[in-house]
């Protein structure tokens, strides 16, 4: 029987490693973890292995060595017939958004209640609800290349929660974006986050870590070497 | 180094309750059947978006479909030709130089009682002179003889049995060759054998034609669904990420290549149809010319379904070939 520990946790590597080839290990012996609703920066230069870390959690890539845990479940048991599954509990989110840019708003949002065979009616309301969350109601018929730059990762964040997964991983999700629109995006991730969402962002965007009160991970050419608290105002 | 988690989060919740509904079996039908054909309509969508690429890929596996069709049902129709003419079943008994008509005519009466026998037709001793007189131009040669020399010969019409008016009259041909009048029985049918050899070597190789064209069908749609593949890319990424099965990715491509091999059967057929009747006016004035009723035979329903049928097989199996092989982006091993 699982502890009150095992079920706070909401994400867990354990001595993880990731070894693309012979020579180069993208991640090495990486533990940490991460409680339900938490949310979390993860830091470094680019190389660092942040977005190996992230492919781990989507299961876009499975660990060379250790133990990769989401919500109970040991990833590199996960059988493959399973991983579409596992995926949808999982919002992902990209510095270049990945927007299919021949359909409009509104069918990108839909997409991930669509792969799950969500009846028409419910998708329209989930839809919608997830666009209005991100203040982009007004524009669900609008194609990709018709937004800015900002409102088309709000976009890719209404396509990650519109299946209302209890985990959230956004790859750079500022990368693309100006101060101001950075800060409009970090505070709709506080949104999530004070509704239970468990968050971790990567982003080598030091001032803006700093500037948010969060624990953050910094990786080093692969290796986890810090993991600290939000810095006392 | 890593350091031990300070305890520190503003508002650890927890996740919100997955959402929940009552399983209604018609209801995932539905749905099931709601996606299907929106991805068969997609995959249409796609020609319409593309008609130049798209009416290439299936006017190639229309004339792949349409070659054997036509070699196939050219054949069919040269063996019922064969079948159905009478001088296929027709021998000539040359009877001995003494058997004067008068006997000719009674033998001729007890071979046409035979239950293999359709007709007899009898050519006396001095009917062959005369025609031989009129026909060679050799009538002071003939007065010279004296004797005529030509025996009677009796014409027999074999009765067409279940294996065909061939193997009726090599049955019937060698019973006449028993019988005490005769002198010399035989059928002109080396020629018939030689092509029905040539048919069946015809059938073997629009066989083997078939084939090689079913795999060249095969290579066109995989080739067309690759490329449609390589564009849509981003589209099968991102669909893989948000949770897509492989199947559900797989589906519109199965679709289209679905559609191509069916609408390839169609013009396939279509263009089959046509090249018949072309060919129909010529056959018929040629079969006339022989005084026979003879006339092309296009194959029917079952051409048409065995070459919808096919086109809609091969597609959905180049497809399957195509879209299998780079399924590999969506599923880590």
């Amino acid at each position: 029987m699982s502890s009150p520990a095992d079920r706070s946790r909401m994400i867990r590597f354990e001595d993880v490693t990731k070894r693309y080839d012979r020579s180069t290990d993208a991640l090495s012996g990486v533990s940490f973890r991460l409680d339900r609703g938490e949310m979390a920066f993860l830091t470094g230069h680019s190389g660092a292995g942040k977005s190996t870390l992230l492919r781990l959690i989507g299961l876009v890539e499975r660990a060379t060595r250790g133990r990769v845990e989401v919500g109970g479940l040991d990833l590199g048991r996960l059988p493959r017939r399973q991983i579409p599954h596992y995926r949808r509990q999982v919002g992902m989110i990209f510095q270049d958004f990945r927007l299919l840019q021949d359909r409009t708003v509104f069918d990108n949002v839909a997409l991930p209640l669509v792969v799950a065979a969500t009846p028409a009616a419910d998708i329209g309301k989930r839809a919608r609800a997830a666009l209005d969350k991100v203040g982009l109601l007004r524009k669900e018929r609008s194609l990709p290349q018709e937004l800015s730059a900002g409102e088309q990762q709000r976009v890719g964040i209404a396509r990650a929660i519109v299946t209302r997964p209890p985990v959230v991983v956004a790859d750079e999700p500022t990368g693309n974006l100006d101060p101001e629109l950075s800060w409009e995006i970090m505070d709709l991730f506080g949104q999530l986050n004070r509704v239970g969402v468990t968050l971790l962002i990567a982003t080598h965007d030091v001032d803006l870590v700093r500037r948010m009160h969060y624990r953050t991970l910094t990786l080093l050419h692969g290796h986890l070497v810090d993991d600290t608290g939000p810095p006392v105002p | 180094m890593t350091t031990p988690r300070p305890p520190r989060q503003p508002a650890a919740g927890t996740a919100p309750a997955p959402h929940r509904r009552r399983w209604r079996p018609w209801e995932t039908l539905l749905v099931w059947l709601f996606r299907h054909a929106q991805a068969a309509l997609g995959a249409l969508g796609r020609f319409v978006r593309s008609p130049l690429a798209a009416l290439m890929s299936i006017a190639v596996v229309a004339i792949a479909a349409a070659l054997p069709a036509l070699l196939y049902v050219l054949l069919d129709n040269s063996s019922r030709l064969l079948a159905s003419w009478e001088g296929a079943g027709s021998l000539s008994l040359f009877l001995r130089p003494e058997v004067t008509d008068g006997a000719a005519r009674k033998l001729a009466d007890r071979i046409a009682a035979r239950g293999d026998v359709a007709r007899v037709q009898v050519i006396g001793r001095s009917e062959g002179l005369a025609e031989f007189r009129r026909l060679s131009g050799f009538g002071a040669a003939l007065d010279a003889l004296g004797d005529n020399p030509f025996p009677a010969v009796l014409v027999v019409q074999a009765r067409t049995g279940d294996g065909g008016a061939a193997s009726s009259a090599t049955t019937l041909l060698e019973a006449l060759r028993q019988l005490p009048e005769a002198d010399v029985a035989q059928a002109d049918q080396d020629w018939i054998q030689r092509f029905q050899a040539f048919a069946a070597l015809g059938e073997r190789i629009t066989g083997v034609l078939a084939a090689l064209l079913a795999a060249g069908v095969l290579f066109v749609i995989g080739n067309t669904l690759r490329l449609e593949i390589r564009d849509r890319h981003a589209e099968i990424e991102i669909t893989a990420l948000v949770g897509g099965t492989p199947a559900f990715i797989r589906r519109p491509f199965l679709y289209l290549g679905l559609w191509l091999g069916l609408l390839g059967g169609l013009l396939g057929w279509l263009v089959t149809v046509i090249a018949l009747a072309a060919l129909d006016g010529p056959v018929s004035r040629v079969a006339q010319l022989y005084q026979s009723g003879f006339e092309l035979h296009g194959g029917g329903f079952s051409l048409f379904a065995a070459m919808i049928g096919a086109g809609t097989l091969l597609g959905l199996a180049g497809a399957w070939l195509a879209v299998g092989r780079r399924l590999g982006i969506a599923l880590p091993r």
